[in-house]
Parts: C-alpha cells; sequence; structure tokens
C-alpha cells in the first residue's frame, strides 16, 4: 500500500507533500501558494487547511507565524444558496 | 453491556435523554436507512454503519464527516436533487433521496486518478505547467479532466424546491452574530441598555456549543458553577426569549459584512427554502465561535477520524455513539471532557495521547478519566490512521525532546474512531473583512482581532466576544460577552449603573484568570490589547 497521504486540504485533496513541493518550486507566498495549489479554495473556504499551510511555510521559510499573514477572506463567509440571494434582490427592485 | 446487543443509538444515558422523532425511512444511494425524525442525515447514516458520505476530490479517497456542525466540508452530498448539501446540519425527511458525490464510473478517470496516486503524473498545480503545451497533449488532458472533476451526477431539476421568499430588512442599535453563551449574553447585556437586538446564529436553537457539555462548570456560582454546559444553554436561551427588545434569528447564516455596517445574512425556513436577510445595526457583535484544528498524520482523513467537537455533537446531542473503541488525540480540557463524556454514553477508550510531556487540562479531568482505567500516554503522537474505508486502528509513537518520534517506539492501537482534539481556532472572517486589525497570538488559538478590556475591535463600534476574542471558556465567554453588550449600549446610551457594572465585569474576569492555568491566556490578551 505504500505510505498514506497525510491530508492538508480536504475540500481540494492537497497533500503536505505537495505544499512541500510547491514551496520549493517557489510559490513563497500564501497568495501564490493558494492560486498554484488550489488550498483554501474550496467549501470551506480554507477553515480546515489555511493555519496547517501557513505553519508549513513558516517552518520552511524559517519565519514565525506571528509574522505570516491570511489570504483574503472575501464574502460568502459560507455557502449559501445563490436562489435566496437572486430572489431578494428581484422583488427588492419591483417593490 | 456485556451480552447487550451493540447499537448505535444511545438507550440509556446517565445525564441525558434523547427524545426520538417518529421513525422514518430514506434513501442513500438507492439503499433504504431507517431514521427518527430530528435526526441529521449524517446521524442516522452514521446510525447505520455508513461512514463514507463521499469521495476526495483528486484521489477518490473516502471521506467522512469531521466537524458535524456545519463547518468543514467532508460530509456533502446531493439531497432530493440539490448539490452540496451540508448533510451534517441538514436534518433528515421522510423519503428524502441523499446521494453521495461519487463521480460515475469513467476508464479515463479512473487512470488518471490512479496515475496521481502514484505520484506518476505532476499532480500539484501540473494543470498549469505540464498539459497545456502541444497539439496532442492539450486535448487528451481537457478529456481526462472533465472525466476526473466534478461532484457526482449531473442533478436533475427538482420542482417542489427552491422556493426563495422575498428579502427581508432587519434595522436596529445593535446585532450580535453567534448565538453562544458569548453572544447571548452581549445580547442580553444590550437589551438591558433598552437597545433594539437582533441575535443571529445559524443553528435552529441558541446555546452554541454548550449544548452537547455534559459536565458542571467550575467557578463562582454567580457564573453558573455547579451547573451542567447544556443547562447553562437552555438557562440562557430563555433569558434571551424573556426580553422583547431581543429579535432571535436562528437558522441564519451571516455570510458576508458589507460597507454602511450592513451584514448579508440567508435564513432557512425549510430544505431549500430561504430568504435573505439584511442586517443594518449602529454596533454589532461578533461573538461567532471557532473551528476545529485539523492535523497532519498518514490517512487523517480517513472516515472516523471525527473532531472532538464533531464526536461531541454526534453523541450528546444527537445520541448517537461514535464507535465502540476510541483513541483520543490530545489531553487538553477538549480531549479529556470527551474521554469522560464518551465513558458515560458506555463507549470505551483504548486511550488519550498527548504530544505534550504532560497533560494540558485541567487535573480533575485528567484524574477522573484516569481512575476509570483510561491511559493518557504523554510524549506521544499519532503517526498513521489504519483501514480500509475506515479507521481500524492507528499507530502512535513516543516523541524525543525535539518533537520527533523516537524510532523503534511505534506501536498499534485498536480503535474503529479517533477524535481529534488539538485545539480551536477562532473564527475571524466577518471581523476580518469589517476591517479589523487582526494579530496572530498563539496564545489565545491563532488569528484574533486586536481589542481591549471593553471588547472592541481597532474598527469602532465592532465588538466582539467569546473564542472570536481567543480560546478560552464558556464561563469567561459569558463574562465578555456581558462587557461587550454593556461596550455597545454605552457608546449609544449614558448610564452610570451599567458603567459600573461593565468594571466589574471586568474585574471579575481577572479574577477568574488570576491562576497559573491561565498564565498563557493573561499573556495573549496583553498581546491583543491595541497599541
Amino acid at each position: 500500500m505504500g505510505k498514506g497521504k497525510e491530508i492538508v486540504c480536504f475540500c481540494e485533496d492537497v497533500s503536505k507533500e505537495e505544499i512541500v513541493k510547491a514551496i520549493k518550486m517557489g510559490f513563497k507566498d500564501l497568495e501564490t501558494l493558494k492560486r498554484f495549489t488550489g488550498i483554501s479554495t474550496g467549501p470551506c473556504q480554507g477553515k480546515s487547511c489555511l493555519f496547517q499551510v501557513m505553519r508549513i511555510l513558516a517552518q520552511m521559510e524559517g519565519k514565525k507565524m506571528e509574522e505570516m499573514a491570511t489570504t483574503t477572506i472575501r464574502p460568502p463567509a459560507r455557502p449559501i444558496l445563490i436562489g435566496a440571494l437572486a430572489e431578494g434582490e428581484t422583488r427588492a427592485g419591483e417593490g | 453491556m456485556q451480552g447487550e446487543r451493540y447499537s448505535p443509538r444511545i438507550q440509556e444515558h446517565p445525564i441525558l435523554s434523547f427524545e426520538r422523532g417518529r421513525k422514518i425511512k430514506f434513501f442513500f444511494d438507492g439503499r433504504e436507512i431507517e431514521a427518527y425524525e430530528g435526526e441529521t442525515i449524517t446521524a442516522a447514516l452514521y446510525a447505520a454503519g455508513i461512514r463514507q458520505l463521499t469521495e476526495s476530490l483528486k484521489y477518490r479517497r473516502p471521506r467522512g464527516f469531521f466537524c458535524a456542525i456545519g463547518k468543514c466540508s467532508s460530509c456533502l452530498a446531493q439531497v432530493d436533487g440539490v448539490s452540496n448539501v451540508k448533510t451534517c446540519v441538514t436534518l433528515v425527511k421522510e423519503g428524502m433521496d441523499v446521494r453521495s458525490q461519487k463521480r460515475k464510473f469513467s476508464l479515463l478517470g479512473s487512470l488518471v486518478s490512479a496515475a496521481l496516486k502514484r505520484g506518476l503524473f505532476p499532480s500539484v498545480g501540473g494543470h498549469y505547467k505540464k498539459l497545456v503545451g502541444g497539439p496532442l497533449v492539450w486535448p487528451l488532458a481537457r478529456r481526462a479532466i472533465k472525466a476526473m472533476a466534478g461532484f457526482g451526477e449531473f442533478p436533475e431539476p427538482n420542482p417542489t424546491l427552491g422556493k426563495f421568499l422575498p428579502s427581508e430588512t432587519w434595522e436596529g442599535d445593535l446585532v450580535v452574530i453567534g448565538g453562544g453563551p458569548a453572544g447571548i449574553s452581549a445580547a442580553l447585556y444590550g437589551a438591558k441598555l433598552g437597545l433594539k437586538v437582533a441575535l443571529v446564529d445559524e443553528n435552529s436553537r441558541l446555546g452554541g456549543q454548550l449544548v452537547k457539555q455534559t459536565h458542571r462548570f467550575f467557578g463562582s456560582k454567580e457564573y453558573y458553577a455547579g451547573t451542567r454546559g447544556f443547562e447553562i444553554g437552555r438557562i440562557l436561551e430563555k433569558e434571551a426569549a424573556s426580553y422583547s427588545n431581543i429579535t432571535v434569528l436562528l437558522d441564519t447564516t451571516v455570510f458576508g459584512f458589507y460597507p454602511g455596517n450592513i451584514l448579508g445574512a440567508v435564513q432557512k425556513i425549510d430544505f431549500c427554502k430561504e430568504k435573505m436577510v439584511k442586517l443594518r445595526a449602529k454596533r454589532m457583535v461578533f461573538a461567532t465561535g471557532a473551528y476545529e484544528r485539523t492535523l497532519i498524520f498518514e490517512n487523517n482523513d480517513l472516515p472516523g477520524v471525527m473532531g472532538a467537537g464533531g464526536v461531541q455533537t454526534l453523541m450528546n446531542v444527537q445520541g448517537i455513539r461514535p464507535g465502540k473503541n476510541g483513541l483520543i488525540i490530545g489531553a487538553g480540557n477538549v480531549g479529556l471532557i470527551l474521554a469522560y463524556q464518551l465513558l458515560q454514553a458506555g463507549v470505551r477508550v483504548e486511550a488519550v495521547i498527548e504530544a505534550m510531556p504532560g497533560v494540558g487540562g485541567y487535573f480533575v479531568h485528567a484524574a477522573k478519566i484516569r481512575r476509570a482505567g483510561v491511559p493518557i500516554l504523554t510524549s506521544h503522537t499519532i503517526l498513521k490512521a489504519l483501514g480500509k474505508g475506515s479507521v481500524e486502528g492507528a499507530v502512535v509513537a513516543k516523541l524525543d525532546d525535539k518533537w520527533n518520534p523516537l524510532p523503534g517506539s511505534e506501536k498499534e492501537l485498536e480503535c474503529d474512531f479517533i477524535c481529534v482534539a488539538v485545539g480551536l481556532h477562532p473564527s475571524f472572517e466577518l471581523p476580518y473583512q469589517a476591517g479589523c486589525q487582526l494579530k496572530y497570538v498563539p496564545e489565545l488559538g491563532g488569528m484574533v482581532p486586536v481589542h481591549d478590556q471593553w471588547m472592541e475591535t481597532s474598527v469602532p463600534g465592532i465588538y466582539i466576544a467569546g473564542d472570536t476574542s481567543g480560546i478560552e471558556e464558556a464561563s469567561t465567554a459569558i463574562l465578555g460577552g456581558r462587557i461587550a453588550g454593556l461596550s455597545a449600549g454605552l457608546s449609544l446610551v449614558k448610564d452610570r449603573e451599567a458603567e459600573k457594572l461593565r468594571s466589574e465585569f471586568v474585574k471579575a474576569l481577572e479574577e477568574f484568570r488570576d491562576n497559573p492555568l491561565s498564565a498563557k491566556i493573561r499573556e495573549g490578551k496583553k498581546k491583543a490589547q491595541p497599541r
């Protein structure tokens, strides 16, 4: 069976090995690392992985967690049904 | 329990009683499942022995739920034709058609997945670099990616669903987001000053995470010492209902902060029957709590590896045992209390393992589970979860003083579920969007908004309370919430008495933290102060 995977980002299925590889390739800041690997872009929006990735990056770059910044966190903070938003706007316009 | 047939549904519990609704039937991937009204889809499936709810995006690994409170993404399924439904917070209904979002079988897709698994493919970010070149590679790669991607089958439109209601606007003095101990307290004390308050929570009842706590609280009588967690939740819930100037909005998820002090929220009336609510208020308290930290180890995504809070929800709210024999990672208060709660529910605890050389939680909690015969293995870590499709065991190892596993110290433990109790991280999305200055403070659990002793953030008029202001406990969350609620009120109305009261609460909070175990929190709170 070999070595099992150590999953960091559960939504986008990114393992620790892959994150380490990407950092070694030169994606050394969180924003580009996010775009390259897809971490924190899934349905949970980084709630499971963001800080694990920050920690791995900090360790590899010899930085403290206090020196790290998070990625941009845009609305929606939680997955929601777009129908509720669409309906809300239509009716408001009609009224 | 000898001789008794194992049943995942808890019938008798020393503290809790579970009132189950009508017996109903629903379908999971075409298979008929028995359930009780009031159960979540995830819980009913778990009770039926189904732990795998979906498969992972790239590697097609089996996945089960982790958090059980709608914060992670491991439980998404298609329900009655609607994709990506969080089954851990959706109640099961008679005849519901639940389908796991596995992809349709495709030879190409399977081959690519298998290649990815074996590392034969440039996996991470590979699609940016390797596949786009060449007239031959890209068309083939595109087909392979299409075959692999996506969640399950394309849903068929369901005409009975999707009844969305016109949006509503609520305007008032104070909006409190989060109906846990901190949020309810903030709403109560804002209301005491005569403010028009909205208290918003995404769950169908107030109490936050108190609803799953069976232990009695410490401290002084004034702050509910000696009362069990879930009972404190009920007391606070009742108190909130007694104020006519508090509007409680349940099943309402705040999804964003917008300029002009507007919050966007969506209220769930029924499954797929929702309406948007705009909340506009002069003051805001964010008491949005925290989410569970994950831990990186081999096969950490195997169904049966769950967050400690997820296990508590399944067991103490839904009344379903997480398994027969559990392993707990982390001997902080959460891990220790969980061990005891598992024993209460008639579940064996194989061991509690802790990476630190000592137990992190209160001594009384550790003593209680040691007396019950549960070993606490300090300076130990988990290397690997074992099992095919679901947890069947774990490999743990001793750590040396540099946190490296000692070669030769690996041992296999038997267990059918693993609880990850390695701490929480403050939920900071809304303060971030509101422009509050954030700071990483390890003593407080991670990223927190900078705040003063009155719980005001760097944005005037925005306050925080509870775990959002640093991971602590319910008693301090109540005090912090009261301070935040009073501060919000006092910025709008003058009240000498309330000012005095607020100072008393600040003092009480200091006294509560005046012990060696709270040294870390005191240090963290200093760091989180504005300069």
